[in-house]
């Protein structure tokens, strides 16, 4: 039943904006008609062929779900960056041909939420952006709360003032106003659900928040896009396939994975939808896990490592692949 | 279709169903090998041979208009066939554009979509329909859209909600069933809707399955078979109205086997849906007699050993338990004990 992901769409960069001095703007348009629908919350993954090594990052669709003529992402420059931002940064311009895979909705609106409250933090807003088009022709409640570093880094901070001037409220950390957490989520009707999309340490508070306060897991939602941490380099012996490979310090098992020309399964390539699982063999060292899918126990057992996003502290690593 | 449409053959009252020369060689046979037990036997759900069942994602037979007709008839007596939650209904526009774009890409010559924005025009000519309407509007189509769209469809179909790490039934067009309801089993976790199937719960299949198919990608269907059988070529063998076609059970003789008996094959289908992230799910059945399916020498050695040899659970469960020995006894004859190729050709 494995997958492969051979099936991309090829699209050409119609316009890019630089809307902060960190993040830019990309309008996708495909080379082969009409780009499929998708729903809110949606990401796809942007394969970008640099001289060296092939990038595989995703990007949340922050366009209307309706409009399908061309797609629109936003990339936050990542500093310093494993290759991938600094891609799409500084090598990506209007005419340049790309490849992206089908989108995958793993951040969804609940359809039965008697209330939506959304929650973003800086480049975690472009979920949102793509969900309040849906929002907009729904009938069920919702409040955006938009928090930036200041009104220079908030890139989108105008568009949501003039999308949405009743239900949003804006936040920078410049004037020491921060979304007081705790106290959104102590006062919210019964059904409603939370979907928080941001740093990492913001979705912990909310995740830590929402569960002492009796939330059910049901009704939170969030979404990390977290860069596949950096480390040693490592072998890696993949026994099934006979294949040898070297992962470099700035690149994820994953990626290494893919160099050597093997079709790795993966979903969401940021630790959370436990798609890529592998089977670990042996480890010469131990295994760095960086991913929120497997549990605590999992993690100890040393069996199975996520390599989107986890690597080894080893010389060699031997994976049931 | 490069095939003659039938028009007049009935799944009920006197039961004309029948299947021409051409359909009992296309006939899918479920079962590539001598024995059957379930597996999670899910696969990519990318086009087959030319002239086979899987050469088109949803496939349009020579019973199109048949089984069209047989299902108006159904939905007249029971409207409850047809049910769809409020939430579902951007996945029923999802499923309506699904059949849509199918038919008319894969059958040109009988069915023409044309998309300008959100104004639609379809054009049905097996049925003699013609359709303008406006893409997200109910209000445009004389039906809602999954019961549009599925009364143009052969086969039943299923829309789910995906939350909770689960998939929901709540909504379906289900006219030709295996014994189960949509009534009943709407709003129901996919464990619970196959709580019924025995020994796959204890096997892990349902876990398996349930993994995977949250993880449904857009554009990559898959597909799996499954498998009864039925006394008279019945398409809607529903619990709704077991008393019409319960006591057919008990008619089957050594003498009428081969005519009575049908061997049912459901091809199933599971597409995610782009806008609604729901996923639909379709039962394609295909009915061939006891008769037909010895009409072919190796189907009648493997049907024989697969019917012979089947777990006693799965035979209370398909609701065997009477027939089957008739069947066995009928098909014996024509084992001789040889082998048989690999893979469900007919040879």
């Amino acid at each position: 039943m494995s997958q492969s992901h051979a099936d991309t769409i090829p699209v050409r960069v119609v316009a890019v904006e630089e809307v902060t001095p960190q993040i830019k703007h990309f309008t996708l348009q495909s080379l082969a008609g009409e780009l499929p629908a998708f729903s809110g919350g949606s990401h796809i993954i942007v394969v970008m062929r640099g001289a060296q090594r092939v990038y595989r990052n995703p990007y949340s669709l922050m366009s209307s779900p309706n409009e399908l003529e061309n797609y629109q992402i936003s990339v936050l420059r990542v500093d310093p960056s494993r290759g991938g931002s600094a891609f799409m940064h500084e090598q990506v311009r209007v005419g340049t041909e790309l490849e992206i895979a089908h989108p995958v909705n793993l951040f969804g609106l609940a359809k039965l939420a008697r209330k939506h409250l959304l929650l973003a933090g800086g480049i975690g807003i472009t979920p949102f952006l793509a969900q309040l088009h849906d929002l907009r022709m729904s009938e069920v409640p919702y409040e955006l709360h938009y928090a930036t570093r200041s009104p220079q880094h908030g890139a989108y901070c105008q568009l949501i003032s003039r999308l949405e001037p009743q239900r949003s409220r804006l936040y920078h950390d410049s004037n020491r106003h921060f979304i007081d957490i705790d106290g959104l989520l102590s006062q919210q009707p019964l059904g409603t659900h939370v979907y928080v999309c941001g740093p990492a340490g913001m979705i912990t508070r909310v995740l830590d928040s929402a569960r002492t306060l009796g939330w059910p897991d049901s009704h939170v939602h969030y979404e990390r896009f977290a860069a596949p941490p950096t480390g040693a380099a490592f072998d890696v012996r993949l026994q099934k396939s006979g294949i040898d490979l070297h992962v470099l310090p700035d690149q994820s098992l994953l990626e290494a994975i893919e160099a050597a020309g093997v079709d790795a399964p993966y979903l969401c390539r940021g630790g959370v939808c436990g798609f890529c699982r592998a089977e670990v063999l042996s480890v010469d060292g131990e295994l760095v896990h960086n991913d929120h899918f497997l549990s605590n126990d999992e993690k100890a057992s040393g069996k199975s490592i996520m390599p989107c996003v986890s690597r080894a502290r080893c010389s060699t690593l031997v994976l049931n692949l | 279709m490069n095939v003659a449409l039938k028009m007049d053959q009935v799944y009920r009252g006197e039961y004309t169903f029948a299947n021409s020369p051409a359909a009992i060689r296309r006939f899918p046979l479920p079962f590539p090998e001598d024995r059957y037990m379930y597996s999670v036997n899910i696969e990519p759900h990318v086009a087959g041979p030319k002239g086979s069942v899987i050469e088109f994602p949803i496939d349009c037979d020579e019973h199109y208009v048949e089984e069209c007709r047989e299902r108006a008839i159904v939905i007249q007596q029971d409207p409850l066939r047809i049910q769809a939650l409020p939430h579902m209904m951007s996945a029923q526009w999802d499923t309506l554009e699904l059949g849509m774009q199918s038919l008319s890409q894969s059958y040109p010559d009988q069915f023409t979509l044309t998309r300008a924005g959100r104004h639609w025009h379809w054009i049905n000519r097996p049925l003699g329909l013609n359709q303008h309407f406006t893409f997200g509007d109910p209000a445009s189509l004389p039906q809602p859209p999954l019961e549009y769209i599925t009364r143009q469809l052969q086969g039943d179909w299923v829309i789910m909600d995906q939350r909770d790490n689960d998939l929901w039934v709540e909504g379906g067009m289900v006219t030709g069933p295996a014994d189960w309801s949509m009534d009943f089993d709407m709003g129901m976790s996919f464990k619970e809707w196959h709580g019924p199937v025995p020994l796959g719960h204890e096997m892990g299949v349902f876990d398996r399955a349930l993994k995977f198919l949250l993880n449904l990608r857009l554009n990559e269907p898959v597909r799996r078979y499954n498998w009864t059988m039925t006394v008279n070529p019945n398409l809607d063998s529903s619990p709704h109205n077991y008393p019409e076609w319960g006591p057919d059970r008990t008619s089957v003789t050594l003498e009428n086997v081969a005519r009575k008996l049908h061997l049912r094959t459901e091809l199933q289908g599971l597409w995610r849906l782009p806008r609604s992230n729901g996923i639909v799910f379709m039962v394609r059945t295909y009915m061939l007699s006891v008769g037909d399916v010895a009409s072919i020498p190796k189907w009648a050695r493997r049907v024989h050993r697969v019917l012979r040899d089947l777990h006693p659970a799965l035979v209370d469960y398909k609701g065997l338990t009477r027939h089957r020995p008739i069947a066995v006894a009928y098909l014996s004859q024509f084992d001789d004990g040889s082998p048989t190729t690999p893979g469900i050709a007919p040879e």
